[in-house]
C-alpha cells in the first residue's frame, strides 16, 4: 500500500489495518527474529575481541608493574598505590584458589562422568547389619560443578577487569593525570558506579536462585535422572536427546508413545485455555467497565467497591472453595437436586469437557475484576467527541464498541493483553486449586485431562520424580512462552511506533 | 416529528439504563454471593460436611472458629504466613526499588542487556528451577524452614521491577539534573527526591509482596514438603482438603479460616485500594 492511501484512512482503519497486517507478518517476524541471530553473534564476537585486545594491548605496552598483575591480580594496582582496589583483587584471587583446590576442582572432574560408584553395602561386624557407605552423588556433582563454572567464569572476568584497570593506571600515570584514591574510589559507588551499589544485592539472589538452577535444570533435560536412578543410593547418567525424542513421540517403546501423546494433549489445553482465558477476562471486563461507565449510570463507586471486593479476598481461598461447592457431592449439586432442577449431579469439576468449561468460567468469575480496573481507566481517557461524531454519524452502540472503544483499547492495552496470555500458560493455582488437574485418565502419562504444562511438570516432579522429562517440558514451555512473546513484543513495538494512535 | 423522536430516543436510553443496571445487579450478586456462603456455611454449627443440601445452618454457632484455633495446627499456619509474608514485603521492597531506580535512572553499559536477560529469564517456569533450588536448601540446611522460603521468595524479586520502572521513568528528569548541579550524589538523590515522590508505587509494591505469600502454593509446597509445622495457610488449608478422612468434617472449619484470613488482607486492600488501582493501570498500558 502506498504511504498516501494509508495516510487518508481513519485511525480506526489505520489500527485496523495495523492489526491484520500484525497477523500477516508473525511468519515473516519469527522469521526476521531468527535472522537477527547472526548479527548478535556477530556483535558479541566484537565485544569478545575488545577484551583480547585489551588484554593484547596490557601484554605489549605494559611495564612489569601490569605484566605482573597477569599473575598476581591487583599488584599493578597496589604498586601505584590504589590500595583498596588492589587489595579487593588479590582477595578474590587468594579465594578463587583455595576454592578451586580445596572444593570446586574435585567436583569439576567429574562432571564428565557424573561419578563412579555412588554407594557400597558393607558388612559391619561390631553393628551386626549391612551399612551403606555414599561415595558419588550425581545430584552434588552436577549442582556443585556447575556452580564452579559459574565462578571461574566470574574469575576470568574480574581477571579481565583487573588487567584492564593497571593498565589504565598505568596510562595515568605516565600521562602524570592524578590517580583516583581510595576516598575516590568509595565516593565512585555513590555517584557514577551507583549501579553497582544498588544492583550487586538483587543480582547475586538473581544468579543463584534463578540463573544457576535453571542452567542445573536444562543439564537434568539430558540425564536419565527419574525414579530408578535416585541419588545417593544410584547414580545417574547422561543420555544425550534421548528425553527429548520420547517427549516429541520419536521413541519405540510404548512409555515414549503415551509421553508423546500425552505432551500434544497437554500442550493443545495448555494454549486453548490460555486463549480463552485471556480473552474471555479482557472482552467481558470491558463490557463491564463500559457499563458502570457509561453516561446516566449512578452508584459508580459502589458497583466497582463490590468487584473491587472479591479482588481482595485471597485467591487461593476462593479457588478452593468453588472447588468445594462445584464438586460432585458439593453444594451447589446438592441445592440443584433439592430443587428438582436436576435429576443427577452435575460433573462440574469431574468430566473432561465440563471441567474445562468449568475452569474457564470461574476464572472469568476471578479475573473480571482485574480486567474492569484496568479498562476503567483507559476508557475515562477516550475522546468524548469520538462518539460524538458516531453519533451523529448515526452509528449505534455496537458500532460504536467496534469501531471506537475496541480499536483503542487494543491499542493501548497490547503489552497488558500480552503479559496476561503469557501468565496464563503458566497459570499454576487456578488449575491446580480448583481441579488439581483432574479429571484423571489413563490415556495419559501422570496428566488429567485439564492439566496444563505448568501443573504436570509440578506433578512429574512432586509425585513421580521423573526429573529428566520434567525439566525437558520445561524447556518446550520456556520455548513457547520466548518465541511467541519475543515475536508479540517486537511486532507491537513496530506496530505502536509505527503511528501513534489518532 | 422532531419531539416524537427526540422522546423516542430518551424511551431507548432509559431501556438501556434498565438493562444495564439489572446485569449490573446480576454480576454483583453473582459475585458476592459465593462469598456469603462462604461466611454463612463458617457459622454453621451441626457437622454435615460438604454434602449438605442446604445454606443456612441449623444452628448456629462460633464451633468452628473455636475448633481452628483450639483443635487444628491454623494458628500456627497462620504465624508463618505472617512471619513470611512481613520479611518477604521488606525485602523486596528494598530489592525493587533499588532495581528499578538503577535501571530506570542510572545509564551504563549493562542496562539493556541485564533488562532483556531478566525477561527472558522471565519466561522459564518458575517451577523448573524448583529442584535445584530445592538441593541448594538442602545444602546450606534451610528445606522445610521458613527462612528458606523467604529466600527462595526475595531471592528473584528484582525482576519484579517493571512495574516500579515504569512509575520512575514518568518523574521528571529535569528533578535529577537539578540536584546534580547542587552538588548532589546519585546516592542522595535516590533517597532524598525520588523516593519521596515514589510514594504510591511503594504502597503497591508493599501491597502485592505481603499478598503473594498468602496465595502461593506451589513453591511453598515443595519445600516445606512433610512438615505440617511449617505449612503456610495456604498450604496447611488445602492439606484438609486433599485428606479424603478430613474434607467432610472440615468443611465449615475450611470456610471459618478461609473468612479469617481473608479478614487482615481484605482490610488492607480496600485501604490502600487507590494505589493498587495506579500500580495495575498505570504499569499496565506503558509498554
Amino acid at each position: 500500500m502506498v504511504d498516501l492511501e494509508y495516510l487518508k484512512k481513519s485511525p480506526f482503519e489505520k489500527f485496523w489495518f495495523n492489526f491484520v497486517n500484525f497477523f500477516k507478518g508473525l511468519p515473516s517476524g519469527i522469521a526476521s527474529f531468527f535472522k537477527a541471530i547472526p548479527k548478535k553473534l556477530y556483535k558479541l564476537w566484537l565485544a569478545f575481541a575488545g577484551i583480547f585486545l585489551t588484554v593484547g594491548r596490557a601484554a605489549k605496552d605494559g611495564d612489569w608493574k601490569t605484566r605482573a598483575s597477569f599473575g598476581i591480580m591487583g599488584f599493578g594496582l597496589l604498586a601505584r598505590k590504589q590500595y583498596l582496589r588492589g587489595a579487593v583483587y588479590l582477595l578474590f584471587e587468594v579465594l578463587f584458589i583455595l576454592y578451586m583446590s580445596f572444593f570446586g576442582w574435585k567436583y569439576l572432574v567429574k562432571m564428565g562422568s557424573l561419578g563412579e560408584i555412588a554407594c557400597v553395602e558393607e558388612w559391619d561386624d561390631a553393628l551386626g547389619s549391612f551399612t551403606y557407605k555414599f561415595y558419588d552423588n550425581s545430584l552434588l556433582i552436577l549442582l556443585y560443578s556447575l556452580l564452579t563454572l559459574f565462578i571461574a567464569a566470574a574469575f576470568v572476568y574480574v581477571w579481565y577487569q583487573n588487567v584492564k584497570g593497571s593498565l589504565i593506571s598505568q596510562e595515568f600515570t605516565e600521562a602524570h593525570a592524578a590517580l583516583p584514591t581510595v576516598k575516590d574510589d568509595l565516593r565512585s559507588y555513590a555517584n557514577e558506579n551507583y549501579h553497582k551499589s544498588l544492583l550487586s544485592v538483587p543480582m547475586l539472589g538473581l544468579v543463584v536462585f534463578t540463573v544457576l538452577p535453571i542452567f542445573f535444570m536444562v543439564f537434568i533435560a539430558f540425564t536419565n535422572y527419574d525414579k530408578a536412578h535416585m541419588p545417593p543410593q544410584e547414580l545417574f547418567s547422561w543420555v544425550g536427546v534421548d528425553n527429548f525424542v520420547t517427549l516429541l513421540g520419536g521413541g519405540v517403546s510404548a512409555n515414549s508413545k503415551i509421553f508423546a501423546y500425552t505432551f500434544g494433549e497437554v500442550l493443545l489445553w495448555t494454549i486453548v485455555w490460555a486463549f480463552f482465558a485471556t480473552f474471555t477476562n479482557y472482552i467481558l471486563g470491558m463490557i463491564v467497565a463500559i457499563m458502570i461507565n457509561k453516561k446516566g449510570v449512578k452508584f459508580k463507586k459502589l458497583w466497582r467497591t463490590v468487584l473491587v471486593i472479591t479482588i481482595a479476598v485471597p485467591q487461593f481461598v476462593s479457588l478452593m472453595f468453588m472447588s468445594q461447592l462445584l464438586a460432585d457431592q458439593g453444594l451447589i449439586n446438592n441445592l440443584l437436586l433439592k430443587w428438582g432442577l436436576i435429576d443427577k449431579a452435575v460433573p462440574f469439576l469431574t468430566d473432561g469437557t465440563f471441567a474445562r468449561v468449568t475452569i474457564i468460567i470461574v476464572n472469568v468469575w476471578i479475573g473480571i475484576p482485574y480486567s474492569m480496573l484496568i479498562c476503567t481507566g483507559i476508557l475515562m481517557n477516550i475522546p468524548e467527541d469520538l462518539y460524538e461524531s458516531a453519533r451523529i454519524d448515526g452509528a449505534g452502540p455496537v458500532r460504536a464498541y467496534m469501531k471506537i472503544t475496541l480499536p483503542y483499547m487494543l491499542h493501548v492495552t497490547t503489552p497488558y493483553l500480552i503479559t496476561q496470555f503469557i501468565g496464563n500458560l503458566n497459570n499454576f493455582n487456578v488449575i491446580f486449586l480448583l481441579t488439581g488437574g483432574n479429571p484423571s485418565t489413563l490415556d495419559m502419562q501422570f496428566a488429567g485431562k485439564t492439566d496444563l504444562l505448568i501443573t504436570w511438570l509440578y506433578k512429574l516432579t512432586v509425585s513421580e520424580s521423573q526429573y529428566g522429562i520434567a525439566s525437558v517440558i520445561g524447556i518446550f514451555t520456556f520455548i513457547i512462552v520466548a518465541v511467541l512473546s519475543l515475536v508479540l513484543y517486537n511486532r507491537s513495538k513496530s506496530v505502536k511506533n509505527e503511528e501513534e494512535f489518532m | 416529528m422532531e419531539k416524537k423522536k427526540y422522546k423516542s430516543k430518551k424511551a431507548g436510553e432509559t431501556i438501556a439504563l434498565v438493562l444495564i443496571y439489572a446485569v449490573l445487579i446480576v454480576i454483583s450478586l453473582v459475585w458476592l454471593i459465593p462469598f456469603f456462603m462462604l461466611v454463612i456455611l463458617s457459622f454453621r454449627g451441626e457437622a454435615v460436611g460438604v454434602s449438605a443440601d442446604y445454606l443456612f445452618p441449623k444452628q448456629w454457632s462460633f464451633g468452628n472458629y473455636v475448633k481452628l484455633f483450639t483443635e487444628t495446627k491454623f494458628p500456627v499456619w497462620y504465624g508463618n504466613t505472617m512471619l513470611v509474608s512481613s520479611v518477604v514485603t521488606v525485602l523486596q521492597t528494598v530489592i525493587v526499588l533499588m532495581t528499578s531506580y538503577a535501571l530506570s535512572r542510572l545509564r551504563f553499559k549493562m542496562r539493556k542487556p541485564l533488562m532483556n536477560v531478566m525477561l527472558i529469564l522471565g519466561m522459564f517456569p518458575g517451577f523448573l528451577s524448583m529442584t535445584a533450588v530445592y538441593f541448594v536448601l538442602k545444602e546450606i540446611n534451610l528445606t522445610q524452614n521458613l527462612f528458606g522460603l523467604i529466600l527462595v521468595f526475595t531471592a528473584s524479586s528484582a525482576m519484579q521491577y517493571y512495574i516500579c520502572k515504569g512509575f520512575f521513568d514518568t518523574i521528571p528528569k529535569s528533578l535529577d539534573e537539578a540536584a546534580r548541579i547542587d552538588g548532589a550524589s546519585r546516592h542522595t538523590i535516590f533517597v532524598k527526591i525520588i523516593l519521596p515522590l515514589a510514594k504510591p508505587i511503594i504502597i503497591y509494591t508493599i501491597l502485592t509482596a505481603f499478598i503473594a505469600p498468602w496465595g502461593e502454593y506451589m513453591f511453598t509446597s515443595f519445600i516445606m514438603l512433610g512438615d505440617p509445622d511449617k505449612f503456610t495457610v495456604a498450604v496447611g488449608m488445602k492439606s484438609w482438603l486433599d485428606n479424603p478422612t478430613l474434607a467432610g468434617d472440615y468443611f465449615t472449619v475450611f470456610c471459618a479460616a478461609a473468612v479469617v484470613v481473608s479478614i487482615p488482607i481484605t482490610a488492607l486492600f480496600i485501604w490502600l485500594q487507590r494505589y493498587y488501582v495506579e500500580g495495575i493501570t498505570g504499569g499496565s498500558v506503558k509498554g
